[in-house]
């Protein structure tokens, strides 16, 4: 246990190991913005926000990555801090499109809660001729789009894509003021879109092109599910616009250690959810009738066809001239009961799985 | 028996020396005088202005500028007839003739430690090196003392890190030496990207093996066995020679497994660098070396702690390296009785710029800088008034004329906003345009900038703009606050060395020039009469119309009949200031 003080206050912090001080304000409540860190990500200090004071260091030092000691005495507000923050974000609206209205991120935008929070609605330092217009809109593929003139440089795509994804799809490009974040050639060979660097843009530089105008980040509630897609069995959260009842999104929960996948996703995952919304979509067993047109039943009525069936079957022409198909989409056990099914119930080794999605 | 040093550093080199070098050898194979001069050719002796040069020892003869040509007079007659070709040798304004090297005011008030073999061995021969008490401190270190004695010695010099930053060597070798771990690295940092700075390349080019030597006993003392020399590879010439002096060592014993039959092994690689200025500093560097961009990242954790592939790590810079052999062999006494208070030991400087010699010059710390440009560098070029020197490289400081004798040492500059940062002086007189000046710098802090921190990527352009501006006639009131008030929160929120210092330049020039930028701003002047579109050209009532300028405009800008005061049309002239050199009447004014 070690002893600090933030702001003032002492507090007393348990398994400190190597800390960082973000980590410890947060674990005591107190609010240091930032807009590069993420706590799932290794810190690189890039965006100056979190800067603060320490007692006996001259310089600013940044929360997310230096760790705490014993004895630290810190200030996350004081006004030194106050204003390089306000000056940072000042020079960061600089070449910051501010048409926030139109914007995917307005209301999630970690940007503007900075900058609401110090007060600044424009950067005094704009002036004409700090093109904010570029880089042509890259919506080259279908599942989000690419506005690099919203781009803060925080590297938190670039972060994600090589811990968490290790796809390595994409990375700084030039130096400077012409950093800009971009694949090696292009986003479509290196890319697998699996749309976790969607996920973690603070602005509106990368946002998904199905969710368009189905919902403002306010207006959305969450539900928790597993995809359906594999049997890997992805816990996935589905955005739902609480006024249209429409999906907006799917996101992931990077921070959660229970889940299975642990914020990751593939791109059927995250961007092939428009199924649910399918007119074609089965929603209740259906038993062709004499007539030969499919008639919507209950599942009692459908398995007890189905049981009567295969015993009529069996009796007449023996176990082997039924087969049994299973599917990836199902989980392990759920294969291995059905060939469990087929050997011992049905008593017959015609039995396969489709292995491939 | 006469011994022949041609300079071959690369200054000299793109002067001839090459040739000229070839010339002295063949001549005196036709002379047959082989057996009695031995024709070395050597590393950098510093005045790379004169160069190439030529020193004719015992007595030292010192010989500049010499061509092919001239290198056939002096083997006919100074090797062959004994007599010193007096009328090839280096002349001083006054017209006096200086003799020999230690006659020279540019050499005789040096220091020379780290430079102390530069021009005066062949680098690519070890065996030299070691005649001249080389592999002296390594065999010393290894045989007689123990890591922590090394590091001790090495704490009690005082000796600090000649990159810029100024940090206590010995200290940062026992927080090194003190993490515990099976592999730690040392690195030399060579990846000198200062325009104008090129001491590391003199001493790499020059004196290789004093850079092994003093890695192997850093990384003896830390427990180290494996060492990069991060080198620009824009220094072929520093990395072939390296490369000669590594493979002479390992053959020698002085690399390689159980070095001098102890069990120490030390092994040492080179990796060159790409081209940016970023790498200079140890964490991008160090990223550089291990394949990723070359990006700063925050510290902690140190090198020292997590460095080169996650392992402990020393990294010191070229001239740090090059005195290490020297403080063992002759003490830290020795060492720490040079210098000032904070500063000791010498210090290479670049000097550059408006002065009558320009060159590397090693002094030691503490002398004003008065000396270094009035005595040693000669005073400013063509007897012009003094006006600044911008101290410590592109992210520099410049410090105006009620300065100059201000003693050289890390804390005296840091006060003033300057940094010693690697040694780079460049001298400017009434000509130079401060804003102008302070733009130029900030145009290169601004294009090596890395781009990962927002105050550096975004704050060096900002102020880049807002120079531009005002050198172009644009400037707005308050455009100094807007300067200061982003430079300083730069400053005080980038991430790295680059961007912490990066303003240094422009709030120097707006604490000791701001009258101006004051002018420049309000009354569109530009008092140096530099700013081209703040110039503005005239011919004066004294034209006596002899067309002289009417020739040499390359836009024809200038119209007048002959024997007629001539008129400019400032619409069109480019202010290339062509006619200003061509009237014989000093009719025309630059305002």
């Amino acid at each position: 246990m070690i002893n600090i003080v933030i702001n003032n206050k002492p507090f007393e912090i348990d398994n400190a190991g190597n800390m960082t001080i973000m980590e410890a304000a947060r674990r005591k409540g107190i609010h240091i913005p930032y807009l590069c860190d993420k706590p799932f990500l290794k810190p690189v200090g890039a965006c100056r926000i979190c800067l603060v004071e320490i007692e006996g260091n001259p310089k600013l030092l940044p929360a997310c990555s230096t760790p705490v000691s014993n004895g630290m005495v810190i200030h996350t507000h004081s006004e030194r801090v106050i204003s390089v923050r306000r000056a940072v974000i000042e020079l960061l609206l600089i070449r910051h499109p501010l048409k926030c209205f139109s914007c995917y991120s307005n209301g999630k935008c970690e940007l503007q809660d900075v900058a609401y929070e110090l007060g600044i609605e424009s950067s005094p330092f704009t002036e004409e001729g700090d093109e904010c217009d570029k880089f042509e809109l890259d919506n080259n593929n279908p599942f989000y789009e690419r506005d690099l003139n919203k781009c803060i440089l925080c590297g938190r795509c670039i972060r994600v894509c090589h811990e968490k994804a290790q796809i390595h799809a994409i990375d700084f490009q030039y130096r400077g003021i012409s950093a800009a974040v971009q694949p090696a050639r292009s986003l479509e060979e290196s890319c697998v879109f699996c749309g976790q660097c969607v996920q973690v843009c603070p602005v509106g530089a990368l946002s998904e092109r199905a969710s368009k105008g189905r919902g403002r980040p306010w207006e959305l509630s969450t539900v928790k599910t597993t995809c359906s897609y594999c049997g890997v069995g992805c816990a996935l959260e589905i955005k739902v616009n609480i006024k249209t009842r429409v999906i907006a999104n799917v996101v992931t929960n990077p921070g959660s250690r229970i889940t299975q996948n642990k914020g990751r996703s593939c791109v059927k995952g995250r961007f092939a959810w428009q199924f649910i919304e399918s007119p074609d979509r089965v929603k209740k067993p259906l038993i062709r009738g004499k007539n030969g047109i499919l008639e919507e039943a209950s599942w009692e009525e459908a398995y007890k066809y189905i049981a009567d069936s295969m015993n009529v079957i069996k009796e007449e022409n023996g176990p082997d001239s039924i087969g049994f198909f299973s599917s990836a989409r199902c989980t392990n056990e759920e294969n291995y009961l059905l060939q469990k099914f087929a050997r011992q119930v049905i008593g017959t080794n015609n039995i396969d799985h489709c292995a491939h999605l | 028996m006469y011994r022949v040093l041609i300079c071959n550093g690369t200054g000299c080199q793109s002067g001839g020396a090459v040739s000229t070098t070839e010339t002295i050898r063949k001549e005196i194979e036709k002379l047959s005088l082989s057996d009695k001069v031995a024709v070395v050719p050597t590393g950098c002796h510093g005045m790379c202005e004169m160069g190439p040069i030529v020193v004719i020892y015992p007595e030292g003869w010192f010989y500049c500028r010499v061509s092919a040509e001239d290198a056939v007079t002096i083997v006919k007659e100074h090797i062959a007839g004994g007599k010193p070709a007096e009328h090839l040798m280096f002349r001083e304004p006054n017209g006096k003739t200086v003799h020999t090297y230690k006659e020279l005011p540019f050499y005789n008030r040096q220091k020379r430690i780290a430079l102390r073999n530069c021009g005066q061995i062949n680098p690519d021969n070890i065996d030299e090196y070691i005649a001249n008490k080389g592999y002296e401190a390594l065999t010393k270190a290894l045989t007689q003392m123990t890591p922590e004695s090394i590091i001790e010695v090495v704490k009690k010099s005082e000796l600090r890190g000649r990159g810029g930053g100024g940090f206590p060597t010995g200290l940062k070798w026992s927080f090194c030496a003190k993490t515990l771990g099976l592999k730690k690295y040392v690195i030399c940092n060579a990846d000198e990207g200062d325009p104008g700075a090129f001491m590391d390349r003199s001493i790499l080019e020059g004196d290789p093996h004093s850079i092994i030597e003093g890695m192997a006993i850093g990384a003896y003392a830390m427990g180290a066995d494996e060492a990069y020399v991060y080198c620009r590879a824009e220094y072929p010439l520093a990395i072939k020679r390296l490369r000669t002096a590594i493979t002479q060592a390992e053959k020698h014993g002085f690399t390689g497994n159980k070095i001098l039959g102890t069990n120490f092994c030390f092994h040492i690689h080179i990796k060159e660098g790409a081209g940016a200025f970023v790498c200079g500093e140890e964490t991008a560097l160090m990223a550089s070396i291990e394949g990723a961009r070359g990006m700063p990242r925050p510290r902690p954790p140190f090198p020292a702690v997590s460095g080169l592939w996650g392992k402990p790590t020393n990294i010191n810079n070229v001239e740090t390296w090059a005195n290490i052999p020297q403080i063992i062999i002759n003490g830290p006494e020795w060492y720490a009785s040079m210098g000032t208070e904070e500063s000791k030991g010498t210090k290479v400087f670049a000097l550059t710029g408006k002065v009558k010699h320009t060159g590397l010059v090693e002094v030691p710390m503490g002398i004003p800088i008065r000396e270094i440009i009035m005595d040693i560098g000669g005073g400013i070029l063509n007897d012009k008034k003094f006006k600044a020197v911008q101290i410590g490289g592109p992210s520099g400081g410049c410090l105006p004329e009620e300065y100059l004798d201000t003693p050289v040492s890390y804390e005296d500059l840091t006060k003033l906003g300057a940094i010693m940062g690697s040694g780079g002086l460049v001298v400017m007189d009434e000509d130079n345009c401060m804003v102008d000046v302070a733009k130029f710098f900030l145009e290169f802090t601004q294009r090596e900038s890395c781009g990962k921190c927002v105050p550096c990527r975004e704050g060096t352009k900002k102020m880049l703009d807002i120079l531009t501006r005002i050198c172009d006639g644009e400037g707005k009131p308050n455009d100094i606050e807007k300067l200061i008030y982003i430079g300083e929160n730069v400053k005080n929120a980038s991430l790295c060395g680059l961007g912490q210092t990066a303003p240094n330049p422009v709030l120097t020039t707006i604490k000791y020039f701001r009258k101006e930028y004051e002018e420049h701003i309000f009354n569109k002047k530009c008092p140096a009469g530099n700013c081209h579109a703040l110039l503005s050209i005239t011919i004066t009532e004294a034209c006596k119309g002899c067309g002289k300028c009417k020739k040499v405009c390359p836009v024809n800008a200038i119209s007048g009949n002959i024997k007629e005061v001539h008129i400019i049309d400032d619409s069109t002239c480019v202010k290339c200031g062509a006619c200003l050199d061509s009237c014989p009447f000093r009719a025309i004014r630059k305002m």
